[in-house]
């Protein structure tokens, strides 16, 4: 899936990154605890969080991914915003709760074609979506 | 370790905001000289958890890379409170960071069994009230 259809199926904005649109997304995850989300190493992800400070944009480059969705509505101060325009990472914000955005995404078929794509990992217990 | 490249970053305690620089700046390095994307994600995770610890835990303190052919070691020094029962923190979800911190997304205590996941070899030397220091180890030439 293309960041863009990420994007329109999230009824999102697009704060910043509008050069990696067509970029593939292979998979995502929904945390607001970014430990959680550096256990599990994967490509090319989405992170959907309600967190909002500089450390989620240093976690996506941590772990190479290149998108971040904010969620709830939640509008993130400028500085986040420059930061991740400054590393390649694309900065999308929707109203829809964690819940619904993590359940629209998985709907659409993103972190479905194979087994490796979503965070979660049933035998660690972690959740894929939480703080719906 | 004669011929071991050599980059020291302070760690800045006073401002959770700047956590995550110096392992963003070591990841950096490690492209430029061409280290495989997956050891470089490895040994970016465990640095950046390190250095949260730091930051959350020990008011900063240093942190050094050093790269050989063959071996890659990072090693965070703080001289913070000291890890006062290693086993218990090496236990995922075992957590002793403040509420606060929590609500910064961190704290969930995975941060040493983050480091140890992503490491070949971590080794610990902490003494309560006088600091930690954290080596850990990447061998290239087993990835």
């Amino acid at each position: 899936m293309k960041i863009k259809q990420v994007a329109e199926i999230l009824n999102a904005n697009v704060l910043t990154g509008s050069d990696l649109l067509e970029h593939e997304v292979n998979s995502a995850c929904g945390s607001d605890m970014m430990s959680d989300v550096l256990a599990y190493v994967k490509d090319q992800g989405v992170l959907l969080t309600g967190l909002m400070n500089v450390q989620v944009i240093r976690t996506l480059l941590m772990m190479d991914m290149n998108c971040v969705v904010f969620v709830r509505g939640k509008i993130p101060p400028a500085g986040i915003i420059d930061f991740a325009e400054e590393n390649g990472v694309a900065v999308l914000q929707t109203d829809l709760p964690m819940f619904e955005s993590c359940g629209r995404l998985y709907a659409a078929g993103l972190g479905r074609a194979d087994d490796t794509g979503s965070c979660s990992d049933p035998g660690e217990g972690v959740n894929g979506a939480e703080n719906g | 370790m004669g011929e071991a490249l050599h980059y020291h970053f302070d760690v800045d305690g006073a401002s959770f905001a700047n956590a995550g620089r110096a392992s963003v700046e070591t990841k950096k390095l490690l492209r430029q000289l061409g280290v495989a994307p997956e050891i470089i994600r490895s040994i970016s995770v465990a640095m950046y958890e390190g250095e949260i610890n730091m930051v959350i835990h020990a008011h900063g303190g240093d942190a050094d890379v050093y790269i050989t052919e063959e071996t890659i070691i990072i090693i965070l020094k703080d001289v913070g409170p000291g890890i006062r029962n290693v086993e218990e923190a090496m236990k995922e979800g075992f957590s002793t960071a403040p509420e606060n911190i929590r609500a910064l997304g961190f704290g969930a205590g995975m941060g040493l069994p983050n480091m140890k996941r992503y490491s070949d070899e971590m080794h610990i030397d902490t003494k309560v009230g006088v600091g930690t220091t954290i080596e850990l180890w990447y061998h290239l030439n087993k990835h």
